[in-house]
């Protein structure tokens, strides 16, 4: 499949946008501006960016406790983004989620969980709803390696499959589960054998190449609208940093960890864009230059924000009733 | 007025709401048509509304709640059923961290209008996995509603007010109370959650208890009327939200209390309960709150067992003489 020259400046934008995000956060995490914990979406980018580019602004996405880089790339506001994570009041969540739980829902961000696996289910309903209301919508269900092996997983996958579900199932394969590499605890040499039992088509592709990402995406988006049911998508990815804020990673062989992060995501779509014409050098630069200036925007916005009022905590545990 | 068991009630309500809005539909397993669900609430549904709308699904408790919570996030009205409380263990993630979190964590962005019917109690010898009352973890959990529907009349106008709700709803029922007749209006009516019932009227006592013991307190206190004893007795409807005024009002009358409930007595509703009145009503206290409840055990299988763990009428009557 051919991608057309304006789909690799989008998928270009994308995944850089997210790396900038991420980058961002990093950063203002090293300042003490982000209280409790961070799951980094650095060296996955391309994945969201792949998944998202292929989706309508109305379809969804479900998301996980590593979660910014789903929203980012699926459109969040990332001001209400920012500053959901520095905590304050003018977060997408009010300050109430934070990193494990960043959330938009107007853009089509179903939630993000701090459960492993626990969004399986939930982009389950929200298919077989999308299904059940005919919008023709699909559900984008990004999950890791690990959470293949819970049991949510196996539920989920047949739930979707005997129902012939619009659900594209993202698995992010960074090849760790915190620490514990997947080879200890996944028999096969894919997660992507686990769907064959369950009927479910399944492609592994690089998930550090937006463009296949996007093109696997493409073809389960299209399954799943022409009501032909779910597809799993393996992105074989690895993390740039660690599981979470103050984890080295020691734990990876230095031979790895050199390949994968020899293989830069942003590198990688920037290079195809170029080579396919479809973007100059100065082009991306140029790209690059504005989406700095958003992010820096952002960072400014949720830094400058108030906290929210502590009794605030009392507020949204129900819905008012009409 | 036509009488009608609790059951008939129920699904009359259920049917009412898959009538009015095209969004409300059945989930579980074996509720479709060759069953009809385990107690067959959800008989001839199926027939009624078609395979999607009354949906079988596989045995995978966790994924159904989880399902219902995607699709009430989307703009359906599920409402899931859990075969056996019990049960509801293998759906707690769903159930407890995310659907009864989502509004709250996500800032009031979305809300969760989801119920999970499910059904409680022992008395039926089926043992340890299919007897249990469990109602205290939900009671325990922000953002769940709690409805504890007793009676035909309740039933019926408490899941049509779930069903409407913009919340999470748990929605408990019991199994020897299926059975149970009531007057119960054809037409439409809605009971407000947080609305509890006097169902006797009493001065020297209030019992405040739930399900199948509610009745028990009712045949109790028509018994103790004999020996004079006057008994209030209250069936709360909901545990969350909670009808304290009704409870205090009636404590403030009667100065006495009993709580009975079939839970294990460690950390059961009627443990919360208690603490709150004395907190609210203590000074109107003539005697200490008791409590009558199931042993801190397992349910037991063999019938002698069973009989033993459930609390019966005269546990329920010596609780009462002890403060009057």
């Amino acid at each position: 499949m051919a991608v057309d020259k304006k789909k690799l400046v989008d998928l270009y934008t994308r995944t850089l946008k997210v790396r900038l995000f991420e980058s961002k956060v990093w950063d203002l995490f090293g300042q003490n501006l982000i209280p409790g914990t961070l799951h980094l979406y650095l060296g996955q980018e391309a994945v969201a960016a792949g998944v998202t580019a292929a989706l309508k602004d109305t379809d969804w996405i479900q998301s996980t406790h590593r979660g910014h880089g789903h929203v980012i790339a699926k459109g969040a506001d990332m001001k209400r983004a920012m500053a959901e994570l520095l905590g304050k009041a003018t977060g997408s969540c009010k300050g109430k989620g934070g990193s494990m739980h960043i959330t938009q829902f107007d853009a089509g961000v179903l939630g993000a969980t701090g459960v492993v696996a626990s969004g399986l289910p939930i982009a389950v309903g929200a298919a077989l709803s999308c299904k059940m209301r005919k919008t023709k919508d699909v559900v984008a269900c990004f999950f890791g390696d690990g959470a293949s092996n819970n049991g949510t997983y196996g539920e989920s996958m047949n739930m979707s499959a005997i129902w012939k579900l619009p659900v594209i199932w993202v698995v992010e394969n960074n090849f760790y589960a915190m620490g514990t590499p997947i080879a200890w605890t996944c028999p096969s040499e894919t997660i992507a054998q686990r769907a064959e039992g369950y009927c479910i088509p399944s492609k592994v592709v690089d998930g550090n190449n937006a463009v296949e990402v996007y093109e696997a995406t493409v073809e389960a988006v299209k399954r799943a609208r022409a009501g032909e049911g779910p597809t799993l998508i393996e992105c074989r990815t690895y993390r740039m940093k660690g599981h979470s804020r103050f984890d080295p990673a020691k734990y990876r062989p230095k031979e790895e960890a050199e390949y994968w992060l020899s293989r830069d995501p942003v590198e990688i779509i920037k290079k195809i864009a170029i080579e396919q014409g479809a973007l100059t050098e100065k082009e991306a630069e140029k790209i690059k230059k504005k989406l700095e200036k958003e992010v820096e925007a952002a960072a400014k916005f949720a830094i400058e924000s108030e906290y929210p009022r502590p009794e605030e905590a009392l507020e949204d545990v129900f819905a008012e009733v009409a | 007025m036509p009488v009608m068991t609790y059951r008939e009630a129920l699904k009359q309500g259920l049917r009412e709401e898959m009538q009015r809005d095209e969004r409300v539909f059945i989930m579980g397993e074996d509720v479709g048509k060759n069953w009809g669900g385990a107690f067959k609430v959800t008989k001839g549904l199926a027939e009624e509304f078609g395979d999607e709308r009354v949906r079988d699904t596989p045995i995978s408790e966790n994924t159904i709640a989880g399902a219902a919570v995607g699709a009430a996030i989307t703009g359906m009205r599920p409402v899931a059923e859990i075969m056996f409380g019990d049960l509801i263990t293998l759906a707690m993630d769903q159930i407890c961290n995310q659907a009864a979190k989502m509004r709250y964590m996500f800032g009031g962005q979305t809300s969760v209008p989801l119920v999970i019917r499910t059904v409680f109690g022992g008395g039926k010898n089926i043992a340890s996995h299919h007897s249990q009352s469990l109602e205290a973890w939900f009671m325990h959990t922000p953002g769940l509603k709690i409805a504890v529907p007793a009676f035909a009349y309740d039933v019926k106008g408490l899941i049509k007010t779930a069903i409407r709700d913009p919340n999470p709803v748990m929605f408990f029922e019991h199994k020897l109370v299926y059975d149970k007749k009531e007057e119960v209006p054809d037409e439409e009516y809605l009971i407000p959650f947080g609305e509890a019932r006097v169902r006797r009227e009493g001065d020297d006592v209030t019992v405040w208890g739930t399900f199948l013991m509610v009745h028990k307190a009712l045949e109790v206190a028509q018994e103790l009327a004999k020996e004079g004893i006057s008994v209030e007795v209250i069936d709360p409807r909901t545990l969350v939200p909670f009808d304290k005024k009704t409870l205090i009002d009636s404590v403030k009358k009667t100065g006495r209390l009993v709580l009975v409930t079939e839970e294990t007595k460690t950390g059961a509703t009627t443990a919360e309960v208690a603490a709150m009145v004395q907190e609210e009503a203590f000074d109107w206290l003539d005697a200490p709150i008791m409590r009558v409840n199931a042993p801190d055990t397992p349910v037991p299988f063999s019938p002698p067992l069973e009989q033993f763990f459930i609390p019966d009428h005269k546990r329920i009557a010596e609780a009462i003489r002890s403060i009057v």
